[in-house]
């Protein structure tokens, strides 16, 4: 065990040129990416959206289609984040060996995790964008309260980049990331309250979800969505800080020790 | 002349297992440098503790002068390296993959795009300028591999096993690049396991087995230091049986491997002149070279 592996991150700016590099990679394939981002959430929001809508008076007080447009906004975050840090991330620093080249010039990997973590939000905040567009192109949000949806993808994009690091800094090989996105992403998108409210599950359930992310980041998007402010908006902006600090954190320090050998 | 690249004492050890024991070294500025040693002898880990990605368990590193690991983001700035595998970005085209690179050092866009036809012509990939990495041909990645290392104008580059993996074509036009850059005064650290590529390129040369350095000086140095100036290789399905009953008389050191006998001597004439009767035997006489000191340094036993 090397203390040296536990010290608190050092940043500095040099992480820009690498999420430069990202985004250089990204425009090559920009107009796949946007694709892949908006297809699957819209095609889910309208089918259940119209289909499931049109059995249902309302859900929370409101369409069901403007309920689902909150989730959708916020797990399609999630996804695209997920997917970059753990499958491009891990393809960045394992397959393609494009961490080692960039740690040979001044740059420390204290700037690559962050890099990383940056760049993931990047693209969340991008798939989030594209959603909201659709959400607002469909008359589902007429609130400018809404505009904050995209800081807060940003933030959504920052937890799931972090988590996902951890994930990455795991893994011997792909395969090794259905674990993650079955065992943890696909039961946030039915417990956090995406399709249905949270208080519709038992109990215990609504316990779990209670501290799951995703459900603090729902709970502050449904009311922007509908131009109200969040109740308790700290306690939910605090429990993402958290869990955006804690992943950044613990996931660097298993980097240093996987990359040390 | 106080030394571009210095290590002392420096010790690693994975998994109470030592990689490096002991190691001391000593660059000089100008000076190509070779490490060789067989695979697991601790060569690449001595490099990356040289370059300060992983810290020494114990001993002290200077680069250019910066103590490392502490200062070696500073030091970086000044060095180039060729990795031993590819890390090309295979998304980008050749062009791209030296403006990224050379970001990574803090340069302006404006600057590295003045370096890049320079660069490409050094490299032998003027025309390719466009083409994506995939297209490219091994000789081709390794010389672009090259080419980035040297985007920032370092005074100090390390090769890792630079010419694995390619035909003697590509092979011989690295080592003239190899060569120009020593005479434009920057200094190499390559590791190699290709002695013929050592005793062409490095001034001076250190084999390492078991992480420790177990002799060091130039290429002709080595071969008079450590073994007798003439070999003569004797093979033959009989040559075990010739060799329990002359060799020893006729040389001062002989190996048996295989179907082959290598007999190590300060003066061949008796050697020669007896084996000449030996109808069943073929013989080769030949100078020591670097490969027969390596293999006598650290055996001939395959390391897996």
């Amino acid at each position: 065990m090397n203390m040296q592996d536990f010290a608190l991150p050092r940043f500095s700016l040099r992480f820009f040129p690498i999420w430069q590099r990202h985004w250089l990679v990204w425009r090559k394939i920009a107009a796949a990416s946007i694709m892949g981002h908006l297809a699957d959430p819209v095609i889910y929001m309208l089918g259940l959206g119209y289909g499931l809508g049109s059995l249902l008076p309302e859900m929370g007080g409101m369409s069901y289609m403007a309920f689902l447009a909150a989730g959708t906004v916020c797990y399609s975050t999630m996804n695209s984040a997920s997917f970059e840090a753990l499958y491009s991330g891990f393809a960045r620093m394992h397959e393609q060996r494009t961490w080692e080249a960039i740690l040979n010039t001044p740059i420390s990997l204290d700037d690559v995790v962050l890099s990383e973590i940056l760049w993931a939000a990047t693209k969340s905040l991008m798939s989030g964008a594209a959603v909201l567009v659709v959400i607002w192109t469909l008359g589902l949000s007429h609130s400018l309260m809404s505009l904050w949806m995209i800081p807060l993808a940003l933030l959504i994009g920052l937890v799931f980049a972090s988590i996902g690091l951890i994930m990455t800094a795991l893994a011997p090989a792909y395969d090794f990331f259905m674990y993650y996105f079955t065992l943890v992403i696909t039961p946030m998108m039915l417990l956090c309250g995406v399709f249905f409210p949270v208080k519709q599950l038992p109990e215990s359930a609504q316990m779990v979800a209670s501290v799951l992310p995703l459900t603090h980041a729902i709970d502050l998007a449904r009311p922007l969505m509908n131009g109200a402010i969040p109740p308790q908006a700290g306690l939910h902006i605090t429990v993402l800080l958290a869990y955006t600090l804690v992943g950044f954190y613990v996931s660097l320090v298993l980097f240093r020790r996987r990359l040390s050998k | 002349m106080t030394p571009i690249i210095e290590a002392i004492d420096l010790q690693k050890s994975y998994a109470g297992q030592r990689v490096v024991d002991g190691l001391n070294l000593s660059i000089r500025k100008g000076e190509c440098f070779g490490l060789l040693g067989p695979n697991g002898a601790g060569k690449t880990t001595t490099l990356r503790m040289l370059l300060g990605l992983i810290a020494p368990d114990a001993g002290e590193v200077t680069l250019l002068g910066l103590p490392v690991p502490q200062a070696a983001r500073e030091a970086r700035i000044r060095v180039g390296v060729v990795p031993q595998m590819d890390n090309l970005d295979p998304d980008f085209t050749v062009a791209e993959n030296l403006l990224v690179y050379g970001r990574y050092f803090g340069m302006k866009d404006h600057e590295i795009e003045a370096r890049i036809p320079s660069l490409l012509e050094f490299a032998n990939l003027a025309s390719k300028r466009d083409a994506k990495v995939p297209t490219l041909s091994g000789g081709m990645k390794r010389r672009l591999t090259l080419a980035r290392a040297l985007v920032n104008d370092p005074d100090v580059i390390f090769l890792d096993e630079p010419t694995t993996g390619l035909d003697p074509q590509a092979r011989h036009l690295i080592w003239q690049r190899l060569r120009e850059l020593t005479q434009q005064g920057k200094t190499l650290l390559l590791t190699t396991h290709f002695m013929e590529e050592a005793e062409r390129l490095c001034h001076r040369l250190a084999v390492m087995d078991n992480g420790k350095l177990i002799s060091q000086g130039s290429p002709r140095e080595l071969i008079e230091q450590n073994i007798e100036p003439q070999v003569v290789e004797v093979f033959g399905e009989t040559s075990a049986h010739w060799a329990n009953e002359y060799a020893a008389k006729y040389s001062q050191r002989f190996e048996i491997s295989g179907e082959s006998v290598f007999c190590y001597v300060q003066d061949a004439q008796p050697l020669v002149a007896h084996l000449q009767a030996q109808s069943a035997l073929r013989y080769v006489h030949r100078p020591a070279n670097l490969e027969d000191v390596f293999l006598k340094l650290t055996g001939r036993e395959m390391r897996e």
